[in-house]
C-alpha cells in the first residue's frame, strides 16, 4: 500500500480524485436536489463536440470542452426552463449532436490520435501536475461561488416561485447552477471519462441525501463519499489491474444500492416498532 | 370579533382593472374586477379549471395578463409583488429535499437581502417571530419534509409572514390536512388578519364560508359583490351547476344561516 504512493503518477491520481470529489459533492447535491440529473448527462457528452474541435483545431481539447460544455449547459438550461417543447427531449437531441459532433471531428482529424479514448472513459493515471492546478483553481471557483450565491441557490432549488415573487434573480443563479455543473463536468471528465461523469456526479450526493437533512451537510458528506470512492476505487483497479474510472463507479453504484437497501431495512424496522408501540 | 362595518372606506390595497389572461388560445379569465381594501379577507372558490391558479400567477407577476391592468398599492406587479406574503399549496414539495424547517422560514428575508448580502441579526429575529406567530418555533431545527400537512402549511405561512406583508396570498391553505386541523389554520388566518389583508383561493366552499369576511365565486368570470354571502345565483353563475354543489353535501340554502345567524330565515 504505501509503495504505491511512492509513484508520481499514483500521487497525481489520488489527488486528483480528492480535488473532482470535492465540486462532485458540492455541484452533484444540487444536481440532485434540483433533478436535473439528465442536464447534467447532457452537458458532459456535448462537451465531446469542444474535444472533437480540440483536435481538428490543433488546440487543447479539454480548453474545447470547457466551451462547449458551457455552451451546452447554458442552451440546456435555457431549454428546460423557457421552451415549449418537450424540455427533456430537447435536451436528448443536444445531448447526441454535441456528441456527434466531436465524433466527426476526430474523423477528419488526420493521424493517430492516442489519448481520445482518455476523455471518454477517463485516464486519472495520466493527470499531470498542471492539470492538477486547474482542477484546485476550479473547485475554489465553485466554492467561491456557492458561498456567495448558497442562500440563492437553496431558494430556487427549493422554491423557485416563492424566490421569484421577492424578485430574486432566479433565471441568473440558475443559470449560475448550469455554468458550475459544465465546470464540474471538465473536472470529472479527468477522473471518469465524460461517459460516466453523472455517476460519479450523482451517487455520492444521492447516498448523501439519505442520511442528512441540510443541503450544507449533504455536500460535505458527498464530497467526502466522493473521496472514499475514488481512493478506494483507485487502489482497487491498481492492484486488480482494472480500468480505474469504472472501477471508481463500481465502487460508487455498489455501495448506493447497499445504502438503498439498508435504508429501506432500517425503515421496516423502524415503523414495525412503531406499529407495535402504538398497538400497545 | 373583526369589525364588519367599518365605519370610513378603507385604503385599497389591490385593483385588478378590466383581466384578462390565457394560455396559448383559450380565455382563462375574462373581464376580472376587483378592489380589495385594507383588512379584506377574501376568500375566492371556484369549480377546479375555473382560473384560481391563474389568477394567483397573474397577481404574482408569473403571467403576463393578455388585457387589463393590476396595481398593487398603486404599483405595477413586479414592484407591489414585494407587499404580497405568498403561501403555496404545502403538498407540492419534494419531500426528500434536504432543508430544516428555519432555513425555510429564513428564506421569507431575501426580498431585503439582495444578491451578497447575508442574512442578519435581524433576519433571525423576524424568522423567530414569524415561527412563534404560528405556533412552530419549537419545531424550528426539524427536517421540514418531515413535518405533517397542517405542519407544513404553518410554516409556509410563516415564510410569507417573515416578508413582512401587508398582504397575505394563498393557494388552497388547506387542501392536504384533516379537518381539525383545517379549523385550526382558519383561526389563524383570522387572528392574521387584524394586521394584514387576506386574499385566498380554496374549492373548499364549506369552510371558506364561515371563516371569511367575504366571498367571490371565479369560474372565468369573476362574481363578487365585497359580501359575505354567497347567493344561490352566483353559485349558479360561478358552477354553472348548483345540483352538483349540492351532491358534495354543501346545501348552498345553508349558507345565509349560518354566516348570519341574527338574519336567519
Amino acid at each position: 500500500m504505501i509503495e504505491l504512493l511512492q509513484f508520481t503518477f499514483m500521487q497525481n491520481a489520488l489527488l486528483a480524485g480528492l480535488l473532482a470529489s470535492l465540486a462532485c459533492g458540492i455541484v452533484g447535491s444540487l444536481v440532485v436536489v434540483n433533478r436535473i440529473v439528465f442536464i447534467s448527462g447532457g452537458i458532459a457528452h456535448a462537451a465531446y463536440g469542444g474535444v472533437g474541435l480540440g483536435y481538428f483545431f490543433k488546440f487543447n481539447p479539454t480548453l474545447g470542452a470547457i466551451v462547449f460544455s458551457l455552451v451546452s449547459a447554458l442552451g440546456m438550461g435555457m431549454v428546460q426552463r423557457k421552451s415549449q417543447q418537450r424540455a427533456d427531449t430537447v435536451i436528448g437531441v443536444l445531448w447526441a449532436i454535441g456528441m456527434a459532433i466531436g465524433i466527426i471531428f476526430v474523423d477528419l482529424t488526420p493521424g493517430y490520435k492516442a489519448d481520445l479514448m482518455s476523455y471518454l472513459f477517463g485516464s486519472i493515471l495520466t493527470v499531470p501536475t498542471s492539470d492538477l492546478w486547474l482542477m484546485l483553481g476550479l473547485d475554489l471557483l465553485i466554492l467561491l461561488l456557492v458561498g456567495l450565491f448558497y442562500k440563492e441557490l437553496l431558494a430556487i432549488s427549493f422554491d423557485e416561485t416563492f424566490a421569484t415573487v421577492l424578485n430574486v434573480p432566479a433565471d441568473l443563479i440558475y443559470n449560475l447552477l448550469v455554468v458550475l455543473i459544465a465546470l464540474t463536468v471538465v473536472m470529472l471528465m479527468r477522473v471518469v471519462g465524460l461517459i460516466m461523469v453523472i455517476a460519479l456526479l450523482t451517487i455520492p450526493a444521492a447516498i448523501s441525501g439519505q442520511f442528512v437533512q441540510d443541503l450544507k451537510k449533504m455536500m460535505l458528506l458527498a464530497s467526502f463519499l466522493g473521496c472514499l470512492f475514488t481512493t478506494t476505487g483507485l487502489c482497487l483497479s491498481y492492484f486488480l489491474n482494472l480500468t480505474s474510472g469504472a472501477t471508481i463507479i463500481l465502487v460508487s453504484g455498489v455501495v448506493y444500492f447497499f445504502c438503498l437497501v439498508l435504508k429501506r431495512f432500517w425503515l421496516n424496522k423502524r415503523s414495525e416498532t412503531l406499529t407495535n408501540e402504538a398497538s400497545r | 370579533m373583526t369589525c364588519l362595518f367599518p365605519t370610513e372606506a378603507p385604503a385599497e390595497v389591490i385593483r385588478i382593472q378590466h383581466l384578462w389572461a390565457r394560455y396559448t388560445h383559450e380565455n382563462v379569465l375574462e373581464e376580472i374586477n376587483l378592489s380589495v381594501k385594507e383588512h379584506d379577507f377574501i376568500g375566492l372558490i371556484g369549480p377546479n379549471g375555473g382560473g384560481k391558479t391563474t389568477l394567483l400567477k397573474v397577481l404574482l407577476g408569473l403571467l403576463p395578463p393578455s388585457q387589463g391592468e393590476i396595481s398593487i398599492f398603486g404599483k405595477r406587479v413586479k414592484e407591489g409583488r414585494v407587499f404580497m406574503g405568498y403561501v403555496p399549496q404545502a403538498s407540492e414539495f419534494d419531500r426528500a429535499f434536504p432543508i430544516k424547517v428555519w432555513d425555510v422560514v429564513r428564506m421569507g428575508r431575501l426580498g431585503q437581502r439582495q444578491l451578497l448580502h447575508p442574512y442578519n441579526s435581524e433576519d433571525k429575529e423576524i424568522a423567530a417571530e414569524s415561527l412563534r406567530q404560528v405556533g412552530m418555533l419549537a419545531l424550528r431545527n426539524r427536517p421540514f419534509g418531515e413535518l405533517s400537512g397542517g405542519q407544513r402549511q404553518r410554516v409556509y405561512i410563516a415564510r410569507a409572514l417573515a416578508t413582512q406583508p401587508k398582504i397575505l396570498l394563498l393557494d388552497e391553505p388547506t387542501a392536504s390536512v384533516d379537518p381539525q386541523i383545517r379549523t385550526n389554520i382558519y383561526e389563524l388566518l383570522q387572528e392574521l388578519n387584524a394586521h394584514l389583508t387576506i386574499l385566498m383561493i380554496s374549492h373548499d366552499v364549506g369552510a371558506v364560508s364561515s371563516y371569511v369576511k367575504t366571498i367571490g365565486c371565479l369560474n372565468k368570470r369573476l362574481f363578487y359583490h365585497g359580501d359575505r354571502l354567497i347567493t344561490p345565483d352566483m353559485l349558479e353563475m360561478a358552477y354553472q351547476c348548483p345540483i352538483d354543489l349540492i351532491a358534495h353535501g354543501v346545501p348552498h340554502r345553508v349558507f345565509p344561516d349560518h354566516i348570519h345567524p341574527e338574519t336567519s330565515l
